[in-house]
């Protein structure tokens, strides 16, 4: 591995963190619980979803060693159904869906448009608050005896078989969905009305496009769930019978609605993670993305075309044969936009000056993962394929590519980039480019041999199966295993590096963005003056000039 | 191989004789959708390979020791034409292909015999016209086209066969349907694939193809002695429909005989094709249906008969086009105790 790095430190015998910053602005407990500061709130969002991730992930852990013999045997069925819906309700609402935007999103995108904050951080502290109670109803429904409907909720399993806290877990995710339509609409918001003079929508960085496009659909698509889930706990509570065929309800409305959400929920999680591929391939190749325009419409495109394809969810599900048709079609041009990021990605690195840095390795980690997870979409998109391919656990290997492989990686890479400015101070390198390699190994061991058992036949949600099937569920599971020790060691790193880790200075990476430019950790205000842009983004000739011109003055 | 570890030697063991990639390939459509799979594996691989390829070129070609000082360059319209279209174009094809397998997968052949299935929680219940019935097994002839018509009487289900390569939802008030035509004889996995509640994965069975010979015998050997549509019968006269739906000309509702399969003409106008859903729905909800010409006097029969005596009852209806004496028991208004002949299979299920 080339030893070269752009990494560029002050002398860290001279060298402290800054006398005042957002960190030290204030102290004490309630200068958190009621703070205004989108940087503050990103802290305390990173420290919840962390929370939460680790509680998903000892569910996924659970799931792996049931399914490490065919036998239903460490857990009765029941406890597996419960221990595989919390993963997926906790990992999917209270992790994936705030993941980049609420932590990274909230602490850079200010910045990086110039302002000082979100047009609303009242909005932005209420929006945590409403994560935490939907945090603690999960985690009421889960102390209480757990909820075993999987994430989906299906009726009319959901309405009248089941008798675990479905209302529970259902307003949690009630209230996690307003949680996020406020983190939307404060983007969008702030993107339209606080960009600094001069920052045209052109000169945006990626990850702000990206963003913008997310908080679209969040503020949009959520509202759907919203409903969907109040008419689910109408049906459970007082039997309303909208989605009950003996009052003249259709179960099947609530495919289309929980769909509608739910398909542009993926692109809610997806698309964030795509801008911080975006920022970190700039960074470490020293060169502009590739076809800006191109990049930053793929995302609006994704955005549009997204809400168009729900019902290839449902190909199986006896909806017409020529709707299924136009939704496949459909779900077919929602791919493209995927493709154009990943080759000019790719494209951007031509020609460039590359180094490896962890966030680097995590953005190759996507690059290979995420295009695994798109292709094999396409495989579920197509209509005669999809009917062997559903509901197997090539779907479940298909979403954890993209959820997992892409957007965890991503998260990852941006958590790793974004750190120095973050908290003032370096992460220990070496260590976590292993705990990068050993997240891409254990993370394919863990989902590559799903796939196969995917084709084989293996329905998802089995507690127990045949035993055919062990070898490459013990494959699946060691997998796990190592996957678990690459999450768990950056957990470890990050948290010594509060103390131990290197100054950072303000631009350890010599990147562009407009939050590279500010002190690390930054001001409350973030800015002294507001800045004034007269560049575009990812423009290393402007940075040139203007670290050259700095220390001619200060010499 | 004592130097191994036996729990290491077992594992090795079972890897290299359980190892596949594939399940049995066991019906007609189950090559088709391998050679679509093969394509969308290999346009992955292909795909993949470019990207990966052009990570690594660049990765050694450009990285900073070889390449100290970046080019920037705006971008390329030509290129991005070139990765919008040539996916686009693969995607197409991938679109069309998987159109015609869907198409052909979930539209079953005029010849096809019908087979019913009710989903239960946890349980398969297959019903076979001759008056069969099985729980968790579904036995097939080879060499013939096998229709489903499939509904569930709780949650939704999800009936797949993944030796066949098919696989359709099995939905609470609707009838759904799947066909295949089984070409191996065997022993293969039936799984219930949607999450239906605590017992999901023991959800499961067997299909058993055979070859017709061997289906015959088993067709003699596990009839319950009345079939679907004599059951239906004798339902059709406990429930008192045939007060009704005599047949003369002066009855309340309208004629049965001969009703599967035609255009009937609604009382708001519109015309219906009346088929299996359409005889279900109309005794669970008359009042939705209403026949021009008739009252809408007809009761519900809602949460009185059971998805099977539906069935067979629809079973009865489909009879009545073929099955003369049947018709001369709704003229008399009687039933007839002997019951007719076990409907061959096939016979009814023509689609007009």
């Amino acid at each position: 591995m080339s030893t070269a790095t752009i990494v560029k430190l002050p002398p860290q015998e001279t060298a402290r963190l800054p006398k005042r910053s957002y960190l030290n602005n204030e102290y004490g407990l309630m200068s958190w619980l009621l703070t205004g500061d989108h940087k503050r709130i990103a802290i305390l969002y990173l420290i919840s979803i962390t929370f939460f991730f680790f509680i998903g992930g000892a569910m996924a852990g659970l799931i792996r060693l049931e399914l490490l013999t065919p036998q239903s045997d460490l857990m009765a069925a029941d406890t597996y159904n419960k221990v595989f819906s919390m993963h997926g309700i906790i990992m999917v609402f209270l992790f994936l869906v705030p993941s980049v935007p609420a932590t990274i999103g909230n602490f850079v995108l200010p910045i990086m448009v110039g302002a000082k904050d979100l047009a609303f951080p009242k909005i932005n502290l209420l929006s945590w608050y409403l994560y935490i109670f939907a945090g603690c109803f999960t985690l009421a429904a889960l102390v209480l005896g757990g909820v075993d409907t999987g994430w989906t909720f299906t009726t009319p399993l959901s309405t009248h078989y089941l008798n675990t806290h479905v209302i529970t877990a259902g307003i949690g995710v009630f209230i996690a969905g307003f949680s996020s339509i406020f983190t939307g609409l404060n983007f969008i918001v702030t993107v339209h009305r606080m960009r600094a003079p001069g920052m045209t929508w052109f000169r945006l960085p990626l990850f702000v496009w990206s963003h913008y496009a997310a908080s679209i659909l969040m503020v949009l698509g959520t509202p759907v769930l919203a409903i969907t889930l109040v008419l689910v706990i109408l049906e459970r509570a007082i039997g309303i019978g909208v989605f009950d065929p003996t009052k003249g309800g259709d179960p099947l409305l609530f495919q289309h609605l929980f769909w509608f959400y739910s398909h542009p929920a993926v692109y809610i999680m997806i698309l964030p993670g795509m801008g911080v591929i975006s920022e970190v391939i700039s960074t470490f190749s020293r060169k502009r993305v590739f076809g800006y325009t191109a990049v930053a419409f793929s995302s609006v495109a994704i955005a549009v075309f997204g809400f168009f394809v729900w019902a290839h969810h449902m190909f199986i599900m006896g909806v017409s044969n020529y709707s299924a048709l136009v939704f496949s079609l459909l779900t077919m041009l929602v791919a493209v936009p995927s493709a154009i990021k990943i080759f000019n990605w790719a494209a951007t690195l031509y020609k460039g000056s590359i180094t490896f840095e962890t966030p680097m390795l995590y953005a190759f980690g996507f690059m290979g993962l995420f295009t695994i997870g798109g292709l094999t979409g396409v495989f579920l998109g197509s209509l005669g394929m999809d009917i062997h391919l559903t509901e197997t656990y090539f779907i479940v290997a298909h979403f954890h590519f993209v959820m997992v492989g892409g957007m965890l990686m991503a998260y990852l890479a941006g958590i790793h980039f974004w750190w120095p400015k973050m908290t003032g101070r370096m992460y220990p390198e070496a260590l976590s480019k292993l705990a990068a390699l050993v997240t891409f190994i254990g993370f394919n061991l863990t989902f590559f041999p799903q796939f196969v058992l995917g084709y084989l036949g293996m329905p998802r949600r089995y507690a127990a199966y045949p035993p055919e099937f062990q070898v490459l569920n013990v494959l699946s599971t060691a997998g796990a295993t190592v996957l678990g020790i690459g999450y768990l060691l950056p957990m470890l790193y990050m948290t010594w590096s509060l103390k131990y880790g290197k100054i950072a200075g303000s631009n350890p990476w010599q990147a562009t963005g407009l939050e590279w430019q500010i002190q690390s950790p930054p001001l409350t205000e973030n800015f002294v003056e507001t800045p004034i842009v007269d560049h575009e983004a990812y423009d290393y000739e402007w940075l040139a000039h203007k670290t050259q011109h700095e220390v001619q003055t200060v010499g | 191989m004592h130097f191994i570890s036996p729990v290491l030697w077992q594992f090795l063991v079972n890897w290299l004789t359980h190892f596949a990639l594939f399940p049995p390939e066991a019906s007609g459509i189950a090559p088709d959708t391998d050679a679509l799979y093969f394509f969308l594996v290999l346009i992955s691989v292909v795909g993949l390979g470019v990207v990966a390829l052009l990570v690594v070129l660049f990765s050694v070609l450009y990285r900073q020791e070889r390449n100290p000082e970046a080019t920037q360059i705006e971008g390329s319209t030509l290129l991005e034409a070139t990765w919008t279209i040539i996916p686009l174009a693969l995607f197409m094809v991938t679109f069309v292909w998987g159109a015609l397998l869907y198409f052909r997968i979930y539209n079953p052949p005029t010849n096809a015999m019908n087979i019913y299935i009710v989903g239960k929680q946890w349980m398969w219940k297959a019903e076979h016209p001759g008056g069969q019935h099985e729980i968790d097994a579904l036995h097939v002839p080879i060499n013939r086209p096998v229709q489903l018509t499939m509904i569930s009487q709780d949650v939704f289900h999800s009936f797949s066969i993944p030796a066949f390569r098919v696989k359709r939802e099995v939905i609470p008030g609707r009838y759904s349907t799947v066909w295949f035509e089984a070409t191996k004889t065997g022993t293969y996995h039936l799984f219930c694939t949607q999450y239906c509640g605590t017992l999901h994965s023991q959800m499961i069975g067997e299909v058993v193809a055979m070859t017709p010979e061997d289906y015959e015998r088993w067709t003699a050997g596990s009839t319950s002695g009345s079939s679907l549509a004599q059951n239906g019968e004798r339902l059709f006269a406990s429930l008192g429909c045939a007060s009704c739906h005599s047949g003369n000309a002066d009855a309340h509702g309208p004629n049965l005989a001969q009703a599967y399969g035609s255009k009937l003409q609604m009382a708001n106008g519109s015309f219906v094709t009346v088929d299996d859903a359409f005889l279900r729905d109309t005794i669970l909800n008359p009042t939705m249906h209403q026949v021009a010409g008739y009252a809408p006097i007809m009761p519900t029969y809602q949460g009185q008969i059971s998805e099977e005596g539906l069935i067979d009852i629809v079973e009865y209806i489909k009879n009545l086009n073929s099955n003369y004496r049947v018709q001369q028991t709704l003229n008399t208004s009687q039933v007839q105790t002997t019951a007719p002949a076990a409907p061959s299979a096939g016979q009814g299920m023509v689609k007009q």
